[in-house]
């Protein structure tokens, strides 16, 4: 071994053998009971690909030749590229990225646990803090504003991040008609619609509902996605103990199951079309009757399906890092550190969740600042330990014996910032004099006084004003359509 | 070209090229460029840069260390320059430093040697083990301002004490403010045994030394 070849630690959370079992019962329940699919294209297409189907009940029964047929042609990766055109998200092996969790519908007001409808600028901002933080490698249309009507939320969200971000986007639609509106706004920004294709810049979360059912909506985007060349992310979400039987293993197959039916169709459209074996499942809480992210139980069942999907070869995608806590307290630390180590471990290319709190429901800067701490140690954590040189320490140690100070030794000034990940002043690691000196400060408070002096570090996105035109040209039309005659004035850059 | 020396000297430092900062020094003196200007125009520049990338946070200490490292290399080669021209560097004060005997721990003494060094104090330092004599003669050879006192065990920092009254009965401690650090070593710890002041980090320490010389200053 060289000593520049690199070891990955990789978790493997299940034994392989339950990994094969898995599949094996996700590929059975594909043939029966079948996949409820509430669409009538996606039901002909799988009629005309050989599945037996009961149009009374819409359900499709899908044999197994088909899923391995359409297997054979999913790409095991892609990139995203950045709004310059740089492959920046590898959708791939064992790279790891992350995003901020998408579509919250609150914001945390203060750090006493106050939320607050979010508006057009704080979503202008929420985009310009995360394209000042590397621990993000893509945006993420991460709540909905409540100045424009509901009907839109969706479109508006990716009109306003394509005005001011440089990264690849996380997004997904809530409507069919709107899917439309935000590919064509992607389109304008990629410069035309193959350019989209060959180098996308953004990726549909797609959402199968449990058990085993496909929406209309979902699976319409589904199908878009498909034909346009977008990359889909499948994002299945068992709920254990209530959508799916409770036991972990079980909520693995149903999601096996959902995911693959989902590539059956896709790849029947278009085969080598981008899609992603994602997820957001839960354990249910079964004190509170709520679907906690933060759980020792989900993130089980994440780290499993991740490993199935890299069995299948797939580029993958999962939902860790967020907190159900209310506050950004210890609990919200426990829980984004827990999920966000375990995903980077298990090889997720895409970990959604950054910035998260009250299960997926609100959003917050400050947090977003903290799990971007939690991101970098995760990005250290499984950058491993190499031996950089050979002999690793004999030869260093041999010359300096027992009178060594290695703080004053080259060696340090060459290697110590490869191999060490140095926080943010966010994290306190000074003495406690130098603490009072600083006023004493929580890390919550810490993080509310540095989102303002982050966000100064944005550079303004190469978006040209004749762009901007056409894109609130297009978002326009959209809120005319649902009574909204003209939309909320932008912030002044 | 001269101007391009300082740059390339300025350079050496911020990238923490000790080698590279006594090479161009040599070459500047050869080139009969004067050692102030050397001092003034490449070095001074160098290191406020270094200074002010870790207060920003860009820096650590390896990056100022490496680079004091440098500073001191050069001056290595000036000092007798200056010296041979009557020449002086005004510098904020010198410091007598060293762990006390007994105790043989180095690093956070050294950390505090260099960090004073590279904010332009004139530093002694005297090692580890060192009996209280060696730091009396020291205080009186160099006219220091300050002596700074470390143990890292609670053994050994009674012998911080012991060399407060020491310095006391050689008739030295109106001239010089002692400090103390170290892993044990408190405030209260400090007050008990007379010290003037007491630092928990290196940082701290440089504080405190810079506000010490200019209140005795005043």
């Amino acid at each position: 071994m060289s000593i520049t070849d690199t070891y990955r630690p990789l978790l493997k959370i299940i034994d392989e053998e339950l990994v094969d079992q898995i599949l094996r019962e996700a590929i059975e329940l594909l043939a029966d009971p079948g996949v409820q699919i509430h669409n009538q294209e996606a039901f002909q297409i799988l009629a005309d690909a050989g599945a037996r189907v009961d149009f009374g009940s819409q359900v499709a029964f899908i044999p197994e030749n088909l899923v391995n047929k359409t297997l054979a042609t999913a790409p095991s990766e892609f990139y995203l590229y950045d709004l310059s055109g740089n492959p920046v998200v590898h959708y791939g092996g064992n790279d790891v990225h992350f995003d901020p969790g998408s579509a919250a519908v609150s914001l945390l007001s203060d750090l006493n646990g106050a939320q607050r409808d979010p508006v057009t600028a704080d979503f202008v901002r929420f985009v310009k803090l995360v394209e000042t933080l590397p621990a993000y490698d893509a945006q993420s249309t991460a709540f909905v504003c409540r100045d424009v009507p509901a009907e839109i939320g969706d479109l508006y969200r990716l009109y306003l991040a394509l005005n001011y971000m440089r990264k690849p986007i996380i997004t997904g639609a809530f409507r069919v008609e709107s899917w439309w509106v935000m590919w064509e706004m992607l389109v304008a920004v990629a410069g035309g619609e193959r350019e989209l294709a060959r180098k996308p810049i953004a990726v549909f979360d797609v959402c199968p509902t449990p058990p085993l059912q496909w929406s209309d909506l979902t699976v319409q985007n589904l199908m878009d996605c498909a034909r346009k060349g977008i990359p889909a992310e499948l994002v299945s979400m068992p709920l254990a103990g209530v959508t799916s039987p409770v036991t972990l293993a079980a909520a693995v197959v149903e999601h096996a199951a959902e995911s693959l039916s989902g590539i059956v169709i896709h790849q029947l459209i278009a085969p080598g079309a981008p899609i992603v074996w994602g997820g957001a499942p839960a354990a249910f809480d079964m004190r509170s009757g709520t679907t906690p992210m933060g759980d020792v139980n989900t993130w089980l069942i994440d780290c499993a399906y991740i490993q199935v999907g890299k069995r299948l070869n797939l580029p993958t995608h999962t939902y860790m890092g967020s907190s159900d806590a209310k506050l950004l307290d210890a609990q919200s630390g426990i829980e984004s550190a827990g999920g966000a180590f375990l995903a980077a471990f298990s090889g997720a290319n895409m970990v959604s969740g950054g910035g998260m709190i009250d299960l997926l429901r609100c959003q917050s800067f400050e947090k977003l600042l903290i799990d971007a701490e939690i991101i970098a140690m995760a990005k250290r954590l499984i950058a491993g330990i190499q031996a950089r040189e050979t002999p690793i320490a004999r030869d260093l140690m041999r010359q300096f014996a027992h009178k060594a100070n290695f703080l004053s030794h080259q060696h340090t000034h060459k290697w110590f910032r490869k191999e060490l990940y140095i926080p943010t002043p966010l994290l306190d690691r000074g003495s406690l004099n130098a603490w009072r000196l600083a006023g004493s400060k929580s890390i919550t408070d810490r993080a509310s006084e540095m989102v303002e002096r982050q966000l100064s570090a944005y550079q303004p996105s190469p978006c040209s004003q004749e762009l901007r035109d056409e894109l609130r040209s297009l978002a326009t039309h959209a809120a005319q359509r649902h009574e909204m005659a003209s939309l909320p004035a932008l912030p002044q850059d | 070209m001269t101007q391009a020396l300082f740059q390339q000297l300025e350079n050496s430092l911020v990238e923490g090229e000790p080698d590279v900062t006594f090479d161009l020094t040599q070459q500047a003196l050869s080139q009969g460029i004067e050692p102030l200007a050397i001092i003034n125009q490449g070095l001074i520049p160098g290191m406020n840069i270094v200074g002010d990338k870790f207060s920003t946070g860009e820096y650590f200490l390896p990056d100022l260390i490496i680079a004091a490292e440098g500073m001191q290399r050069a001056m290595e080669l000036l000092e007798p320059e200056l010296k041979s021209r009557d020449q002086d560097l005004s510098i904020p004060g010198t410091v007598v430093i060293g762990t006390v005997k007994g105790d043989i721990h180095e690093i956070g003494k050294s950390l505090v040697s260099t960090m004073l060094a590279a904010n332009g104090f004139k530093v002694h330092d005297l090692g580890v083990n060192v009996p209280a004599e060696a730091f009396i003669a020291a205080v009186r050879e160099t006219n220091a301002d300050i002596l700074g006192l470390s143990a890292l065990l609670t053994t050994t920092m009674v012998v911080q004490g012991q060399i407060i009254q020491a310095l006391s009965q050689a008739g030295l401690r109106d001239r010089v403010k002692v400090i103390v650090g170290g892993a044990p070593v408190t405030r209260g710890w400090a007050e008990e045994i007379g010290a003037d002041g007491y630092a928990e980090d290196a940082m701290g320490a440089v504080r405190l030394v810079q506000s010490l010389v200019s209140a005795a200053k005043v």
